[in-house]
């Protein structure tokens, strides 16, 4: 950079213009709080667990490697065992792949499924924009968790039911958000003039109003996915959501809280495990809101 | 006959709240529609014969046309009538009432506990932060509370059963309540549950609050007063909180609303006798009836207070009240 080039000069408008996406993002990141670099290692950290489980696991996922149920801390067992004597370091590293995982599709869905419409509608407006806005008024006035308790009495609990109703619920409000946004991009000239360059829909939607809309959906994406996986550990932890022997961190904790009234820690492992994820996805949202401004209170 | 347009405002959002009650108990009725075919056999067991599923889907009233029904649930349900419970047998009759009566009161006496200590606490916290934004307090709280924010309910709930009620055992680590144990004994039953929702409700409602107080501090007006030299106190109370009640009730109502769901893991994790439990109990075992019923309470209480707070908002509304 301070290298003087030799030859004609080059116009510092293009320097400018060459500092790559990585360069820019590399220094926005040195200048991150400590917060936000801390959510970033615990999330990388996660997402490592969640990809190598089977290789960092000392034992299978609902492998019986005791006699002794609730067996106390120890070398072998690192965390002991669990009720029937699994051991519970592999339980809560398989727990990482199973919950994330879930979460993640969860999420993702429900981002398609809200987002799709939700961009639809801030274009097509209409009877179409008119239709979904009031049923998802109406849907919306129902707590989230009653409405996916409801939905799971009666579809009864598996992992299928329980992303596709998840993913549903957590679609309205990405649908507001979507709208909302699309909406206001929606009636900007730019739009206006690639439509009337007879551009397609689909056309319109990925190269002009996608890439504006983008940063309050991706921060929301990270408050999202929170939500799905608290809502998620949630259930298993009431014992309706992701079933046995699928080791997941909600229902861990249901199945080992009776240790906590002897005093032993173990349960909060797998409760702390979900809250400390939680944590460190926000404090990177709260920073990228803040970069990315517009939604945060600060001036 | 309705000229001023405050009344017509409000009366439009009762109307809308109606409806939308009406939708929902819809929407809530026909889960019993969605049941799949098999559902009785599911509910009596294998062993089920034709005729006792027949006489169970007769029962249930699944012979008539839905709209039938439909009448007969809601009109039942108005009167405080909602059917009865699919484990109630030939000779052992079980209503939903009896199920959820007592449940209810304790729910209420659960989240009204925590409703009186949160709202001042957390309305005072976010004053403060507001205040004194950018300071080391409000960075502190900031992080507290976006900790909290982010921690499930039942891990909040057993890290303070762990030391309040194991370590240091001050409460009980569970929240029966048996009949005529007296007032001041129940309270300290459900201190932990209580202080559980605080923690956790506390957190969202002051991050709003402070939210919507610094919203209103960049407005000129209050640049204006400031200029005056107005003391801080002085511009809080009479200049600021008059135009903030409207987001502030907006606020303890989101929460209020959010206890509601809050109670059912709270509930769970200290075997608290509540409605969230007895909904859970029926999710588990697929009792629809009580889980219609259930969820119904649930949500005309999260309609009622979102309503409150809609029409709380308009009438202490300036601009409203003052129309030109």
């Amino acid at each position: 950079m301070t290298s003087v080039p030799d030859g004609p000069p080059v116009p510092a408008r293009v320097v400018r213009m060459r500092r790559s996406i990585h360069r820019t993002a590399w220094r926005e990141l040195k200048k991150a709080p400590l917060t936000a670099w801390f959510g970033m290692v615990v999330i990388s950290i996660y997402v490592l667990v969640a990809i190598f489980a089977p290789l960092i696991a000392p034992y299978g996922q609902s492998e019986v490697v005791s006699t002794q149920p609730y067996a106390p801390w120890s070398e072998r067992f690192i965390f002991g065992t669990d009720q029937i004597g699994r051991d519970m370091l592999t339980r809560l590293i398989f727990g990482a792949r199973n919950t994330l995982g879930i979460a993640a599709v969860t999420t993702l869905l429900a981002f398609v499924i809200g987002g799709t419409f939700g961009i639809l509608a801030a274009i097509l407006r209409g009877w179409f924009d008119q239709l979904l806005s009031r049923a998802i008024d109406v849907l919306m006035a129902i707590p989230a968790l009653v409405f996916a308790l409801i939905l799971l009495s009666i579809f009864g609990s598996s992992v299928k039911n329980l992303i596709i109703i998840i993913a549903v619920l957590d679609a309205t409000r990405v649908f507001r958000l979507a709208r909302s946004v699309a909406m206001n991009v929606a009636v900007t000239d730019f739009v206006e003039a690639a439509r009337l360059r007879g551009e397609k829909l689909s056309w319109v939607v990925r190269r002009e109003i996608l890439p504006n809309i983008l940063p309050p959906l991706v921060a929301e994406f990270g408050l999202r996915f929170c939500f799905v996986f608290l809502t998620i550990s949630a259930l298993s932890f009431l014992g309706l959501g992701i079933q046995p022997p699928t080791a997941d961190w909600g229902s861990m904790v249901r199945e080992n809280a009776v240790l906590i009234t002897y005093g032993d820690i173990t349960p909060l492992l797998a409760a702390g495990a979900i809250a400390l994820l939680t944590v460190a996805v926000n404090f990177v949202v709260d920073w990228f809101l803040h970069k990315t401004s517009g939604l945060r209170d600060e001036r | 006959m309705l000229k001023n347009p405050l009344l017509q405002v409000v009366f439009q959002r009762l109307g809308l709240g109606l409806v939308t009650l009406f939708v929902v108990s819809i929407i809530i009725f026909s889960a019993i529609e969605l049941l799949p075919g098999n559902f009785a056999e599911a509910v009596l067991g294998q062993s089920a014969t034709p005729e006792t599923v027949a006489a169970f889907e007769k029962e249930i009233g699944l012979d008539k046309p839905a709209p039938e029904r439909y009448v007969e649930w809601i009109s039942g349900v108005v009167r405080g009538d909602f059917g009865s419970s699919f484990a109630s047998r030939p000779g052992y009759p079980r209503t939903v009432v009896d199920v959820i009566a007592v449940r209810l009161k304790n729910t209420l006496f659960l989240a009204g506990t925590t409703a009186i200590i949160a709202v001042p606490l957390a309305l005072t916290l976010g004053v403060l932060a507001a205040l004194y934004r950018n300071s080391w307090f409000d960075r502190t709280i900031n992080v507290v509370t976006l900790t909290t924010i982010s921690f499930p309910e039942f891990f909040v709930a057993y890290v303070l059963m762990l030391f309040l009620a194991v370590k240091f055992p001050i409460f009980h680590s569970l929240s029966t309540l048996n009949p005529g144990i007296g007032f001041v004994e129940s309270l300290k039953r459900i201190a932990l549950p209580v202080l559980t929702l605080t923690l956790v409700i506390v957190a969202h409602m002051m991050r709003m609050t402070r939210a919507a107080i610094i919203g209103l501090l960049g407005s000129p007006y209050i640049e204006m007063a400031q200029i005056k030299g107005i003391s801080p106190t002085r511009l809080i109370l009479r200049h600021a909180l008059p135009n903030a009640w409207a987001p502030i009730v907006n606020v303890i109502a989101f929460n209020l609303a959010y206890l509601v769901v809050g109670v059912v893991v709270v509930e769970v994790v200290f075997v608290y006798p509540g409605i969230g439990q007895a909904m859970v109990d029926a999710v588990r075992s697929r009792d629809i009836p009580v889980v219609q019923a259930c969820s119904l309470i649930f949500a005309a209480t999260y309609i009622l207070l979102n309503l409150t707070a809609d029409i709380i908002s308009i009438i202490t509304n300036p601009k409203l009240l003052h129309p030109r």
